[in-house]
C-alpha cells in the first residue's frame, strides 16, 4: 500500500474541503444578511471590519462565549448530539462532488474530488435523507411540544420533498447514462444538463429549497408558529452549529446544481481547458450563482402555508417530475 | 390545475422581478454617527432652558420659576422649585428664579406642553435625540446640564419647503417664544 497515495493525499483534500466549507457556510451567513438587506433596501452588517467582513467571526466568537444551556427537561445525550449529526451530514454530502479536474501536483496526479464513486448519486441521495435525523432527533429529544411540531414537519417534508428530487436526478441519469459525478460533468462538456433539462432543473431546485429547510420552504422553524421550531431549546454554540449546518447545506446544495446541471468545472470548456485552477474558478462561480438564486428566492416569496406545501409537492412536483423523466426517457430512446 | 401553475409561476416571476429592481437601488439606511440625521424643523427632542442671548436683559435665564410647566405637564415629570432673586446676583429678569429645576426624562413623553405653557420662553423642547445613558439617574437632567445648548448631528430640513405642509394640513404655524 502506497501510504501517500492511499492515505495522506484523500485525508488532505479532505481536511482542505472540510475547512473550505466551514469557512463557505461562515461567511455564507454573512453573505446572506448582505443581499437580504440589498433586497429591502438596506446595507446589512458593516460595523465589523470592511463591509462588516468579520461578521461571521464576531457571530462564532459570541455563540462560544455564550452559557452553555442545557435545559432539565430534556434528553441530555440525544439532545447534544443531534447539531452534530446535522453539520455531520451536510459536510459529507461534497464528498462525491468533483470541483475541478485532474492536477499535476509536485508529481503526482491529483483529481479534485474526494471519492471517485461509481453510485455517486445515490450516495447523495443517502446522505440527503441522513440529514433529517440531525433534526428529528434534535426535535425530540428536545422534549417540547413546539421542537417536537418542527421536527415532524421536518421530516414529512424532507421525505416528500425526497421524491421529486430523485425523479428529477432521475431524468438526468437517464440522460447522461451514468450514476458517477465525474462522468455527469464530463457529459457536461458541450452543454450543461440545464440546456435539456430545464424543467428537471426547476424541481431539483425546488426540491433543495425544501430539502434544507429554506424559506419559502422553512416550514420546520417557522417562528411566528413553532418559535424556531427544533432549534427552539437550542442555545449558544449549540444553535451555532445548527445554524452553520444549515447555511453549509446551502453552499453544498449549490454545489450539487452546479456540478449536476450547470456543467460543474468543465463547461464552457474552452474556460475550462485554458488551465486546471480555471475549472475551479468556473466552478465556485457557478456555486455563487446558486447561492444567490437562493437569497433571492428568500427576498421574494412568503413562506406557504403547511397544507399547501404538502399538496404541492404531493399533487403537482411529483407528476411533473414523472412527466419530465417519462418524456426524457422516451426521447433518448428514440434518438 | 396546469392553468394554475402557469399563473403561480407567473407571480413568482414578477415577486423575483420587483426584489430585484429593489436589490439595485442605493440602500436609504442613513449610517448615523458618520452621516448626519434629517430632522423636520418641528422635532420635539430633550428640553433645554434658554437665557436671554440679547436686550437689557442678556444673559439672565428666562426662567422665572412659576411652575406652569410642571402644573402642565401630564407625566408630572418637572420638578421646579423657585428662589427669590437678591439685589446684585440677579439671575433672571423677575422676582424669582429656578433654583432647582429638573426633568424625569423616563417620565416624559416629549408632548410639548411644558413649551406652550411657558410665560417667557424658557422651556423649549429642542432637537437633541441622542439620549441614551448608563443610568437612571443620569436621565433625570438637572438645571445646568437644561441650560447648556446642544447641537446633534443632524441636518435640519426646510420648514418652507411647502411639500410637508400640504401632507400635514392639521400643523399650524404658530411661532414660538
Amino acid at each position: 500500500m502506497d501510504w501517500v497515495t492511499d492515505f495522506w493525499i484523500p485525508v488532505i483534500k479532505a481536511i482542505v474541503v472540510v475547512l473550505a466549507l466551514l469557512v463557505g457556510g461562515a461567511y455564507m451567513t454573512w453573505g446572506e444578511r448582505k443581499l437580504c438587506a440589498r433586497f429591502q433596501v438596506r446595507y446589512g452588517p458593516n460595523r465589523a471590519g470592511p463591509f462588516g467582513i468579520l461578521q461571521p467571526l464576531a457571530d462564532a466568537v459570541k455563540a462560544i462565549f455564550k452559557e452553555e444551556i442545557v435545559p432539565h427537561h430534556v434528553d441530555k445525550a440525544i439532545y447534544l448530539m443531534s447539531p452534530g449529526i446535522s453539520f455531520a451530514a451536510v459536510l459529507i454530502t461534497f464528498a462525491v462532488i468533483p470541483f475541478g479536474p485532474q492536477i499535476d501536483l509536485l508529481g503526482r496526479q491529483i483529481g479534485l474530488w474526494i471519492g471517485d464513486l461509481q453510485v455517486g448519486l445515490l450516495y447523495l441521495l443517502a446522505i440527503a435523507g441522513l440529514g433529517s435525523y440531525g433534526i428529528v432527533l434534535g426535535g425530540w429529544s428536545s422534549n417540547n411540544k413546539y421542537s417536537l411540531l418542527g421536527a415532524l414537519r421536518a421530516t414529512a417534508q424532507m421525505i416528500s420533498y425526497e421524491l421529486p428530487m430523485g425523479l428529477a436526478l432521475l431524468s438526468v441519469v437517464v440522460l447522461a447514462g451514468t450514476l458517477n459525478l465525474n462522468r455527469i460533468v464530463d457529459f457536461q462538456g458541450q452543454w450543461p444538463l440545464i440546456v435539456w433539462q430545464p424543467l428537471g432543473f426547476l424541481i431539483f431546485f425546488i426540491a433543495i429549497l425544501a430539502e434544507s429547510n429554506r424559506s419559502p420552504f422553512d416550514l420546520p422553524e417557522t417562528e411566528n408558529e413553532l418559535i424556531s421550531g427544533f432549534m427552539t431549546e437550542y442555545g449558544g454554540i449549540k444553535f451555532a452549529l445548527y445554524f452553520i449546518a444549515e447555511y453549509t447545506a446551502m453552499v453544498v446544495n449549490s454545489a450539487i446544481v452546479a456540478t449536476l446541471f450547470l456543467g460543474g468545472w468543465k463547461w464552457p470548456a474552452v474556460l475550462s481547458n485554458l488551465h486546471p485552477l480555471a475549472g475551479v474558478a468556473l466552478f465556485l462561480a457557478k456555486v455563487l450563482v446558486v447561492l444567490f438564486l437562493y437569497v433571492w428566492v428568500r427576498a421574494s416569496c412568503p413562506r406557504v402555508r403547511y397544507d399547501k406545501f404538502m399538496r404541492f409537492c404531493w399533487k403537482f412536483l411529483m407528476p411533473l417530475a414523472w412527466v419530465n423523466l417519462a418524456v426524457t426517457a422516451v426521447i433518448v430512446a428514440l434518438i | 390545475m396546469v392553468r394554475d401553475a402557469i399563473v403561480g409561476f407567473w407571480h413568482i416571476l414578477r415577486a423575483m422581478g420587483m426584489t430585484l429592481k429593489y436589490f439595485f437601488t442605493k440602500p436609504v439606511t442613513v449610517q448615523y454617527p458618520e452621516q448626519p440625521v434629517r430632522l423636520y424643523p418641528r422635532f420635539r427632542g430633550r428640553h433645554e432652558l434658554r437665557r436671554y442671548e440679547e436686550g437689557p436683559y442678556q444673559g439672565l435665564e428666562r426662567c422665572i420659576g412659576c411652575a406652569l410647566c410642571a402644573a402642565y405637564c401630564p407625566t408630572q415629570c418637572i420638578y421646579v422649585q423657585a428662589g427669590e432673586n437678591q439685589d446684585g446676583v440677579q439671575r433672571s429678569p423677575g422676582e424669582r428664579y429656578a433654583e432647582i429645576y429638573e426633568i424625569n426624562l423616563l417620565r416624559c413623553m416629549f408632548c410639548g406642553y411644558c413649551e406652550e405653557a411657558c410665560p417667557t420662553g424658557a422651556i423649549v423642547l429642542r432637537r437633541q435625540f441622542a439620549l441614551a445613558d448608563y443610568s437612571r439617574d443620569r436621565l433625570i437632567y438637572t438645571q445646568d446640564r437644561l441650560l447648556t445648548p446642544s447641537e446633534p448631528h443632524a441636518i435640519i430640513l426646510d420648514d418652507r419647503a411647502g411639500s410637508e405642509q400640504e401632507r400635514r394640513p392639521g400643523v399650524s404655524g404658530k411661532p414660538k417664544g
